[in-house]
């Protein structure tokens, strides 16, 4: 079954209070070479049978509606990854 | 006061039309994990109105004066807080209601505040508190607006305590729309003392153009009965959005 991975990720200038804690941890653990981290979302969505245009524009307009709030995030990637 | 049950009861949508205090009919929505809609129906009660129980799959308002959505976990937060619920049947209604020239009153707590941003009626966004814990507390609040439909009742300027508890609660916007919320007068409450969440310019509600649709991230609702409020300040300085609303109300329809 292929499926269309939607990234959505916060926006640039939206600070990313999940991505400051986990940037705050990392150096706990010994890695240090990160000097910052911002946390985003993967939505895989299944498709019964082949990927159409009309399927894809289908799933763009989802991850712009359901899956992002355009307010805080962007959608940075809609893609076809065959199982 | 007349002795209440505990444990409030909501009526069904639909008798009777009578426009005296007790006539107004406020609606209060649940959805499927909100929490707070009980006491927010004991709050509608206590200030005089007849609370009327609302449930999200609803196709129609019924003849509701005034909508409060409340508090809790929709959906269990899942994807955003607010965001599936936002979806709902009953929200459509909401929306047209609160846009068609009636303006139909509806108010926004906590969880009800981050539906209607994710429903656009107002701007910006909740995200994570900058402290990255769920808070907890009573919260000094200044009414910096008190001409919406749920604010009449109170002074402007006046600081007001109620409790305040949620995970994701910092309010943000870009600039722009920061900038203009604040000249148009659509911060209706701001944090005073502490910033429990980091909320931009300590935004803790506002209200659209026309203030008949305010959100907010503290619980007036929990603040409305002698003895079960915050341990800080009056028990009941929430009580007054129920009242603002009731007066609202009976005023428009003189």
């Amino acid at each position: 079954m292929p499926r269309i991975v939607v990234d959505v990720m916060p926006k640039p200038e939206i600070l990313d209070p999940q991505g400051k804690a986990i940037v705050g941890a990392l150096p706990r653990l010994g890695f240090t070479a990160f000097s910052s981290v911002r946390q985003g979302k993967r939505f895989e969505l299944t498709v019964d049978g082949e990927v159409t245009e009309e399927i894809l524009a289908q799933a763009r307009n989802a991850a712009e509606t359901l899956l992002s709030n355009p307010v805080i995030e962007d959608v940075v990637n809609v893609e076809v990854v065959e199982a | 006061m007349t002795e209440l049950p505990l444990i409030g009861e909501a009526t069904a949508a639909g008798a009777g039309a009578e426009r005296s205090l007790a006539g107004a009919k406020i609606g209060v929505v649940t959805f499927p994990g909100t929490l707070d809609d009980r006491d927010a129906v004991r709050a509608v009660r206590l200030a005089g109105a007849t609370p009327v129980a609302l449930w999200h799959a609803d196709t129609t308002l019924g003849d509701v004066d005034a909508v409060v959505i409340p508090g809790g976990f929709s959906y269990g937060d899942y994807l955003r807080a607010g965001a599936i619920a936002r979806f709902a049947p009953l929200m459509s209604r909401i929306i047209d209601a609160a846009n068609s020239d009636a303006k139909l009153p509806v108010l926004g707590i906590c969880n009800g505040f981050q539906i209607l941003t994710e429903s656009h009626m107002l701007p910006g966004s909740m995200i994570k508190n900058d402290q990255l814990k769920f808070m907890c507390r009573d919260q000094l609040l200044r009414v910096e607006n008190n001409t919406t439909s749920w604010t009449g009742d109170y002074a402007a300027g006046q600081e007001i305590t109620v409790p305040l508890k949620n995970q994701d609660g910092q309010y943000i916007a870009d600039e722009k729309t920061l900038d203009a919320l604040e000249a148009e007068g659509r911060v209706v409450f701001r944090y005073v003392g502490f910033n429990p969440n980091g909320s931009r310019r300590d935004i803790a509600g506002i209200a659209n153009a026309a203030g008949n649709v305010v959100g907010l991230m503290p619980h007036p609702e929990h603040a409305v009965e002698a003895g079960f409020g915050p341990e800080i300040g009056s028990d009941t300085e929430g009580l007054g959005f129920f009242t603002s609303v009731l007066n609202k109300i009976v005023g428009d329809n003189k």
